[in-house]
């Protein structure tokens, strides 16, 4: 079990994480509720807990909980722009339905 | 989906919560409830996979309530503690039905509601209700995981507001929130997903196991209207398995009677079967043990039957006609009700508007899949503003009471809820301080003929002269079809309101009843309407020209011109005691009455109108008195 992003997404987390000033990675949980069920949070990581799962892809390290790892092994992370939009989007092969808001999935 | 954007550790924002909302379908032998899972509405099982719960509560001995399934067995052992079909006596008085129809101890409870006495006490229709909704709530928020928002609760399209109300009332003792009470049509019409199409006109048939009801929805912009309604109360699936039951008996010879139940359920086997195939063997044993088996096709059922389907035909066409609608019209019917699975009936639907009928949702879950849709989107969980707003009607026209017992209809039968009309009254005698308001319900022109729903009075209206007070009454009708008034005096801004909770409302054969009465009694109503009408006229000049005698009479008149008013105004008078009197004359003694009346009325008036200039030039004297032409242009 493990997760990855895309290279455009390894650039942006890079980029965050040098405009932040630091930082260890990028930690990606799962949190229950949402429209769905489930929902994906992203956040910078500081220090790496005790239920952490740390992960390398395209050189940058992301963090996950044991907890939600399950539901999100196998997701990459990719960084698109659509419209005036741009942010990180969830390849999910775990999710069987994400709800119409997109916010959030069901597995 | 969305896309993210990278948080501060511990600020991720927390996604917007989905706040659980279900739709029940609150039947009156079978309740259901569903909910939106992943975007796919979903009728909720109970731990056994059950999708129907019966709508039947039994009150045990040991103090235990059960529900559903559990209670239904105890109907044959206990049936005087095993209460199914409380939806039929919910909001409604004791006076509405033969307490001897109803298998239970029916006994009236403040004199305005009825309960059924149970060893637990007696239970009250709502209460029974209630714990059929709170058995779907506890399933609910097994199923989802959480508690409910609120829910979306389907009442028949002719529920009338006391209907409306005590469900409401028995949601909240079951600790649901109503979202909204939706007609059942309208639901399953949202079920097909009409409402996203553009506009049209819909049928929607339902024919379930007691009970007829057919709706013609508009949709137009998004916006649900139902523009009619017309149905039988008492026709159903069951009427069909008791001729095949009454056929069998017949055929298969002797005494049935001690088998009732037995033969019911073949029937309705065997009537079940048929919907599948041509011919089945429909089979029953007596309780002497023998086992007595007939072939039974289609042909035979439908010739059963056929009188039955063309019942239902009947409201159907009425339903159109009060729509203003050819059958051509519609662009679509939507099948509701296990009994429209039997072919005959889709053929008959399929023939009279020259279309296949829509089919492709269970017409046994139709309705609570298109309530749960609705609560979905009311609880918020539908971004955006394609949220739909659902339109109903009122069944019969409301109004209010006027001076000689008239009714003026404020909000005309078959008018769109929610809405809101006004209307203006004024007093009707010298000094006026209060106004009695008396809400009623029907098509009917005189009061006594239509249900009265509420009164209320309306005080500290300054005194005024007759016809001077300006009192606007408002009458307001929520989505949930519920009626408040409120009456204001413009002037002085004086106020007073009521909540209508009527003590109790109408059957759906009441309702009918009242419509074909005020339709085949226009012309009797319009009669009496009209002497009515005399009536106030006359007793409205009495009463002007006694104030105006007693004021200026004795200076302004001579004797002899005073004795030929009096003269006047006591055959006017003697005339009034008369109509009072002959309230149930026949049509032309009416319209004689009323010849009369207007008559002597108008010698009243022609008598007393050179006192009335009199008294004008009297007044403008007084006001002129020691003024100039000067001052007057000034």
């Amino acid at each position: 079990m493990s997760i990855s992003v895309t290279p455009r997404a390894a650039a942006q987390i890079r980029k965050a994480l040098g405009k932040r000033g630091g930082g260890l990675g990028l930690r990606v949980a799962v949190r229950t509720s949402g429209c769905s069920g489930y929902a994906y949070a992203l956040e910078f990581a500081d220090a790496l807990s005790a239920d952490d799962q740390a992960f390398e892809s395209e050189g940058v390290q992301l963090l996950v909980d044991v907890q939600s790892l399950p539901l999100i092994a196998g997701t990459q992370l990719d960084w698109v722009r659509e419209g005036l939009n741009e942010g990180f989007k969830f390849n999910n092969p775990n999710a069987s339905n994400t709800c119409g808001c997109g916010e959030s999935f069901a597995v | 989906m969305a896309l993210l954007q990278i948080a501060e550790p511990g600020r991720a924002a927390a996604p917007h919560q989905h706040r659980l909302a279900v739709g029940i379908d609150l039947g009156t032998t079978n309740s259901l409830v569903a909910a939106l899972r992943s975007g796919v509405p979903t009728v909720l099982p109970d731990a056994e996979d059950r999708l129907l719960l019966p709508s039947v509560v039994h009150y045990g001995p040991d103090g235990l309530v059960s529900v559903g399934h559990e209670a239904r067995q105890h109907a044959g052992a206990d049936p005087l503690n095993t209460i199914a079909s409380a939806k039929r006596l919910i909001g409604r008085g004791p006076d509405e039905f033969a307490a001897d129809s109803l298998p239970y101890a029916i006994e009236p409870l403040s004199g305005m509601a009825v309960g059924i006495r149970t060893r637990a006490g007696v239970k009250s229709p709502v209460e029974i209700g209630a714990q059929v909704l709170r058995a779907l709530k506890e399933r609910a928020e097994a199923a989802l995981g959480g508690a409910l928002v609120g829910a979306v609760i389907t009442v028949p399209a002719y529920f009338d507001d006391a209907q409306r109300q005590a469900t409401k009332d028995a949601a909240a003792l079951a600790g649901l929130n109503v979202l909204r009470l939706l007609n059942e049509p309208t639901a399953a019409a949202v079920a097909y997903g009409l409402e996203s199409a553009a506009e049209g006109t819909y049928v929607v048939y339902d024919l379930g196991g007691g009970t007829f009801d057919v709706s013609i929805l508009r949709l137009a912009r998004g916006v649900f209207e139902v523009v009619a309604t017309a149905g039988d109360a008492a026709l159903g699936g069951d009427d069909f398995d008791h001729r095949l039951a009454a056929w069998f008996a017949a055929s298969a010879g002797g005494d049935w009677q001690p088998n009732l139940g037995a033969l019911r359920a073949a029937a309705r086997a065997a009537k079940e079967a048929l919907t599948q195939q041509d011919r089945v063997l429909m089979q029953c044993r007596r309780s002497d043990g023998s086992v007595h088996s007939l072939a039974v096709d289609r042909a035979l059922f439908d010739d059963l039957t056929q009188d039955l389907i063309q019942r239902t035909l009947a409201p159907v066409r009425r339903a159109l006609r009060d729509a203003r609608l050819s059958a051509g019209e519609v662009d679509g019917v939507v099948l509701v009700g296990g009994s429209t699975r039997m072919p005959r009936v889709r053929d008959a639907v399929a023939q009279l508007f020259g279309r296949e009928p829509y089919t492709g949702v269970d017409p046994d879950l139709a309705v609570a899949l298109g309530a749960a849709i609705q609560a979905d989107q009311l609880a918020g969980n539908r971004a955006g503003d394609d949220g739909l707003l659902l339109l109903d009607v009122n069944p019969l026209s409301l109004g209010l009471e006027t001076m000689g017992g008239l009714v003026e209809k404020i909000i005309p039968r078959n008018s769109t809820l929610p809405t809101a009309r006004a209307q203006e009254f004024t007093t009707f005698k010298d000094g006026q301080t209060a106004m009695a308001l008396h809400v009623v319900q029907g098509e009917r022109e005189l009061v006594g003929q239509c249900r009265s729903l509420a009164r209320f009075t309306l005080r500290g209206i300054p005194p005024m002269v007759a016809g001077a007070a300006r009192i606007r009454v408002t009458f307001q009708i929520d989505a949930d079809g519920l009626l408040s008034v409120s009456a204001m005096e413009q002037s002085t801004g004086v106020q007073s309101q009521i909540e209508v909770k009527p003590s109790y409302g109408l059957a759906p054969e009441v309702v009918g009843e009242m419509l074909r009465d005020a339709l085949d009694s226009a012309h009797t109503d319009a009669a009496s309407r009209m002497v009515r009408e005399a009536e106030i006229d006359a007793r409205r000049l009495l009463d002007a020209t006694d104030a105006a005698l007693r004021e200026d009479g004795a200076t302004l008149l001579l004797a002899a011109e005073q004795f030929q008013i009096l003269r006047a105004m006591q055959e006017v008078a003697d005339l009034l005691e008369q109509c009072a009197q002959n309230e149930g004359s026949t049509l032309a003694e009416q319209r004689e009455l009323r010849s009369v009346l207007r008559r002597s009325t108008d010698a009243l008036n022609r008598i007393t109108t050179p006192f009335a200039a009199r008294r004008m030039d009297a007044r403008v004297r007084t006001v002129l008195a020691g003024r100039t032409v000067d001052h007057i242009a000034a």
